[in-house]
């Protein structure tokens, strides 16, 4: 199912010197053609329809066709990403509909605790830094052969 | 019009490249779970001035296996006990697995997981009455490390809505390391030992995908961590669907690759997964077995698995045949045996699964299982979910074929090849399994995660987390004690840009000399080769062709033309930037997919049969291969060499 840009809806996120699909494609596919402003995806063949460029697109231009070597046509799968949860549309080939809505994270972006200011104490432990501040101690196997 | 013998690509190469040169003590090589299990860690135990450098090929936001995200995290170990984490892991891999390092990661997992619910990863909880709670609404119930009860699959497994997983793991990696000590788009490729001990490592080399750009690092220490190897023998679909392979199709091996050619012995090689999965779209299965307790039928409707021929069978490799789960390549060998006597295809019950579970829950219950049924895909595989849309698949009504996919090559799922790794230096630990420093390769300061270790697999997303935190502090431990042992690389700049570049010269020097740049007698180019890769494979070495059936003579015929291929990369050609990234993948997945066959090759035996067999040594032979077989390779002499490692039983039965 490789993705495929709407040539209507990109706007080659408007002259940055990346777009949105080229900073996150995973397999380096999705590029800018910097004379026509729009990006397209220059590998089909290689996509693993992982879907991040559709979810991160801010002009919803990126959707996905399926193979051409076994999928029917007339289905589609689109997300819409939210900041707590990600929305789908499932649209089957005879015309059934189904939506679903899940949750993607339970804390507001750029809030994961990295613990900047943990400082583990024993180098030559088997403890990692959060396990040696929790007072966690290091089991051996005892049901030895 | 022009003619098209130009490169087609955007981002042009040309012949001089800028240089950039870095310095720094630790240079973590990868950007997937294991190296943000390693950024979150490392600072933490290190020294103000240390400088670290994180080199991913890709953008660490969606990068590596997770990418896509998960629907469930296989590794918890919770209310269990690591002895029978490695109990369930041995039995998994035929018996000859590392009991150290998998003893060892079942001890730190849980602390991953940990972290991962406060950063906000949702993950179900189960009430006192027994329901099922998403992640969202089972906060209420309170943190896994709190007490509460995680939603269980099997044994090891729970439930998460893991769409933002690798954003979010990323998020606390990229934050506690720095992104002024992170390079994205920079591909690594090659690994320099030291001058005066080629037996330690002292940097690397590798460009840019978005510049014309070489980087040349000096380091004292490193980790390579690239995930497991896809796209090294023919998928079952071979047009745009060999994209759409079960592991990311991005994985070329680069971490075996890069180990071996540094001097690292690799171990197990010779395993690989073949995992069952919904036909063409490789959909998780594993909600359908253990979450709505699917049955499998063959064609003629049999329950298969439960045939007294299916026990006969199971018995001719016991123990890991009898035992109370049946391993992943003995369910895969009584599908073959199903397709080869003619008793194709393998369904999966979907229907009546769903069917038997409604009848003993309400219509909202049940709209919630539907709902829960399609996020096991949307969450990991959006493309099953779109095959079951385009062929009007819905589950309680219409069933769904399964079907052991191509080869693949891993470490952390249910697959167990990689690089020979120090254990931890403690008493139980033998002493033919350490060497001073835990998941230390066999090349002084040189160290792996993920997939990238041997013989420990079933650590999932979780576990090569957990891991690379593991080696955060093997790493600092090498460096404070070696450190200045290391004296840099032999390799001139010029050397170095003419070897990453050679592919951008065989270009220029070449492409006006036809009129079409594809075919050209003067050179190759990677989306050739990588067919030509994957079709020898196929053929010769136990792929989806032959139902992964090969021979010694077969493997033979194939080494053969493995060196010619070898030869023929010298001449490989890129003209712009994503070419000259595939030109080097190609590279990487010859020496990964050599090394597997060669190991296939010299283990006289078929140790795990439905994954792979050896048609002239059919079955198990205990008394002379039940034991490691480890390989190395000289890259000066292109020689390799193999040899048999004993394997230490650690835990009891």
């Amino acid at each position: 199912m490789p993705s495929f840009v709407i040539t209507e809806k990109c706007d080659g996120c408007k002259g940055g010197d990346k777009t949105a699909c080229m900073y996150i494609c995973p397999n380096d596919l999705m590029v800018l053609d910097a004379n026509e402003m729009k990006a397209y995806n220059q590998e089909p063949d290689q996509c693993w329809e992982c879907y991040s460029c559709v979810k991160i697109c801010p002009s919803q231009a990126i959707e996905v066709r399926g193979y051409s070597d076994f999928v029917p046509m007339g289905a589609s799968v689109q997300p819409m990403m939210g900041t707590e949860d990600i929305m789908w549309t499932c649209k089957f080939r005879n015309g059934v509909v189904k939506r679903f809505k899940f949750p993607i994270r339970t804390t507001p972006e750029g809030e994961a605790n990295s613990y900047d200011d943990l400082k583990g104490k024993d180098l030559s432990s088997g403890l990692l830094s959060t396990e040696e501040a929790d007072g966690y101690e290091l089991v051996a196997p005892t049901e030895l052969a | 019009m022009a003619l098209p013998n130009k490169p087609v690509g955007e981002l042009k190469v040309v012949r001089e490249p800028e240089v950039e040169k870095r310095d720094v003590d630790v240079l973590i090589i990868g950007g997937g779970m294991a190296a943000c299990g390693t950024a979150f860690e490392i600072k933490k135990w290190a020294d103000d001035d240390t400088k670290i450098l994180l080199v991913d090929k890709a953008a660490l936001e969606r990068s590596g296996a997770v990418a896509q995200g998960l629907s469930a995290i296989n590794t918890y170990i919770g209310e269990n006990k690591p002895e029978d984490y490695v109990r369930m892991v041995r039995n998994d891999l035929m018996g000859i697995v590392r009991e150290d390092l998998i003893f060892d990661l079942g001890r730190h997992v849980d602390d991953s997981v940990h972290l991962f619910e406060e950063w906000g990863l949702p993950i179900w909880k189960k009430t006192e009455d027994g329901k099922n709670l998403d992640g969202k609404k089972g906060q209420k119930a309170g943190t896994l490390k709190g007490g509460a009860t995680p939603v269980r699959t099997g044994k090891w497994q729970i439930m998460i809505n893991g769409e933002s997983y690798k954003r979010i793991v990323a998020e606390a990696g990229k934050k506690a390391l720095g992104d002024e000590n992170i390079l994205e788009r920079v591909f690594i490729v090659e690994i320099l030992n030291d001058k005066e001990d080629p037996s330690r490592v002292a940097g690397a080399v590798g460009f840019s995908v978005r510049e014309n750009k070489v980087y040349i690092i000096n380091a004292k220490v490193m980790m390579v961590a690239c995930g497991g190897a896809v796209n090294i023998y023919q998928p079952r679909s071979v047009a745009e669907g060999k994209g759409r392979a079960w592991y990311p199709v991005w994985n070329a091996g680069s971490t075996y690759t890069m180990a071996l050619r540094a001097g690292a012995e690799l171990s197990m090689m010779e395993n690989r997964f073949t995992p069952a999965r919904f036909k063409d779209g490789y959909g998780p299965v594993g909600a359908w077995f253990l979450l709505f307790k699917a049955k499998t039928v063959n064609g003629l409707g049999e329950n298969y698995a439960g045939s007294d021929a299916a026990k006969e069978e199971l018995e001719k490799y016991a123990p890991y045949g009898t035992a109370a789960v049946t391993p992943t390549c003995l369910r895969n060998h009584l599908m073959m045996k199903e397709y080869k006597e003619g008793r194709g295809p393998i369904i999966m019950e979907t229907s009546k699964a769903l069917q038997t579970l409604g009848e003993t829950m309400s219509k909202k219950e049940l709209k919630h299982l539907e709902s829960e049924a399609w996020e096991d895909f949307l969450d990991m595989s959006v493309g099953q979910a779109g095959l079951w849309c385009a062929t009007n698949t819905e589950p309680e009504k219409k069933d769904s074929e399964i079907m052991p996919t191509e080869p693949y090559l891993l470490g952390s799922h249910s697959g167990c090849c990689g690089i020979w790794c120090s254990g931890p230096e403690e008493d139980w630990v033998p002493d033919s399994y350490k060497w001073g420093y835990n998941r230390m390769t066999t090349v002084r300061g040189l160290f792996t995660a993920g997939d990238g270790v041997g013989c420990s697999g079933h650590k999932f997303s979780s576990g090569s987390h957990a891991e690379g935190r593991i080696i955060a502090k093997s790493m600092l431990q090498y460096l404070k004690a070696e450190g200045d042992k290391v004296t840099g690389f032999a390799e001139t700049d010029q050397e170095l840009v003419d070897f990453v570049y050679a592919p951008v010269y065989n270009y220029l020097d070449n492409c006006e000399y036809t009129t079409a740049q594809d075919v050209n007698p003067n050179y190759c180019k990677p989306a050739g080769m990588a067919m030509r890769l994957m079709k020898m494979t196929n053929e010769y070495g136990a792929g989806t062709g032959t139902f992964y059936m090969t021979n010694g003579k077969s493997l033979e015929v194939l080494m053969g033309l493995f060196e010619m291929f070898r030869e023929d990369l010298e001449k490989i050609a890129a003209g712009d930037l994503h070419e000259l990234m595939r030109a080097w993948e190609i590279n990487h997945r010859l020496y990964t997919v050599q090394a597997h066959t060669r190991h296939i090759q010299f283990r006289e035996e078929s140790r795990f049969p439905g994954f792979y067999y050896r048609g002239d040594f059919m079955g198990q032979n205990d008394e002379e291969w039940f034991c490691f077989v480890n390989s190395s390779y000289d890259k000066k002499t292109n020689e390799w060499s193999l040899k048999k490692e004993p394997y230490v039983k650690i835990i009891s039965d």
